[in-house]
């Protein structure tokens, strides 16, 4: 089973992809979509150097959601900063030491952080262990990090283990 | 196809307002923040609810006058994808350029001499 299918996670997202992509579903449209969900994983597995376990789905679910609805009240923050006179805001550039290892998970926070209120992620350092974050109104630079760390970072260890 | 019901009409054209206004704010935005790396605040966040909103408007217009449909959602996830890995790129050249920064911006950058990864 773990020969036929290497990445069941790939898989899954794979053909329900291919699903909304013919917007129908039918017993042709899934029967070939469950064959391309095989086929594709299995082919370009060679190029695919890093290994990622998904350890807790659920866990990854709910931090789906808990960063739709950051993403949410973020768009709003920043409405409000745009239409705010011109000079109210304060800007900082801020090292973020990171916790996590490998590149997924890194590469899933430093997205969060761009998608999330009022940060953007700039650089990874030059050790990879921090990222350079640029935020748009920052009046305790502590304060976010420890708010990063606490909502996100907490929770991508957890769900990726590392 | 067939006729839209009059709350169906309110609760989309919500959405769509909802979508254009966000799209809109975001395209203000470029024009008011003060520097390159404010600016890039602007497009990564309110695009993503203006073109929700928008999505959500259409799933439910096609869905209410037609069959469900879903595969606007394919355009949310490729948007979720690409948007901070863009923004990302920017502001790495932007830092690469050194572009300049407004004066109230505080800079926590580590000095070189304080890089762990030094070797000597």
């Amino acid at each position: 089973m773990t020969k036929l299918i290497p990445a069941p996670w790939w898989s899954i997202f794979l053909l329900v992809f291919w699903l909304l992509l013919q917007n129908k579903v039918s017993v042709g449209v899934t029967v070939l979509g469950v064959i391309l969900a095989v086929i594709i994983p299995l082919y370009t597995l060679r190029a695919r150097e890093y290994r990622t376990t998904l350890h807790h789905p659920l866990l990854a679910l709910q931090y789906f959601f808990i960063l739709l609805g950051d993403i949410i009240v973020s768009n709003f923050n920043i409405a409000a900063i745009i239409l705010r006179p011109r000079k109210s805001i304060q800007p900082a550039l801020i090292e973020y030491p990171l916790d996590i290892t490998g590149t997924v998970p890194i590469t899933v926070l430093a997205s969060t952080i761009s998608l999330t209120p009022g940060t953007i992620s700039a650089e990874l350092g030059r050790d990879g262990r921090s990222i350079l974050i640029h935020g748009l109104n920052v009046s305790d630079p502590d304060a976010t990090v420890r708010q990063i760390k606490q909502r996100y970072e907490r929770r991508l260890k957890e769900i990726f283990q590392c | 196809m067939s006729e839209l019901p009059v709350w169906a009409d309110w609760v989309i054209s919500f959405f769509i307002v909802l979508g254009a206004s966000f799209a809109f704010i975001g395209s203000l935005g470029l024009l008011r923040l003060p520097d390159f790396m404010a600016r890039l605040h602007a497009p990564t966040k309110n695009t993503t609810l203006g073109v929700g909103g928008i999505i959500i408007g259409s799933i439910l217009y096609f869905s209410i006058t037609d069959a469900l449909s879903l595969h606007e959602l394919l355009i949310a996830i490729f948007l979720f994808l690409t948007a901070p890995i863009s923004a990302h790129l920017l502001a790495k050249a932007g830092l690469h350029l050194e572009l300049k920064l407004t004066e109230q911006t505080q800079d926590l950058r580590k000095k070189p001499e304080q890089y762990s990864d030094r070797d000597d």
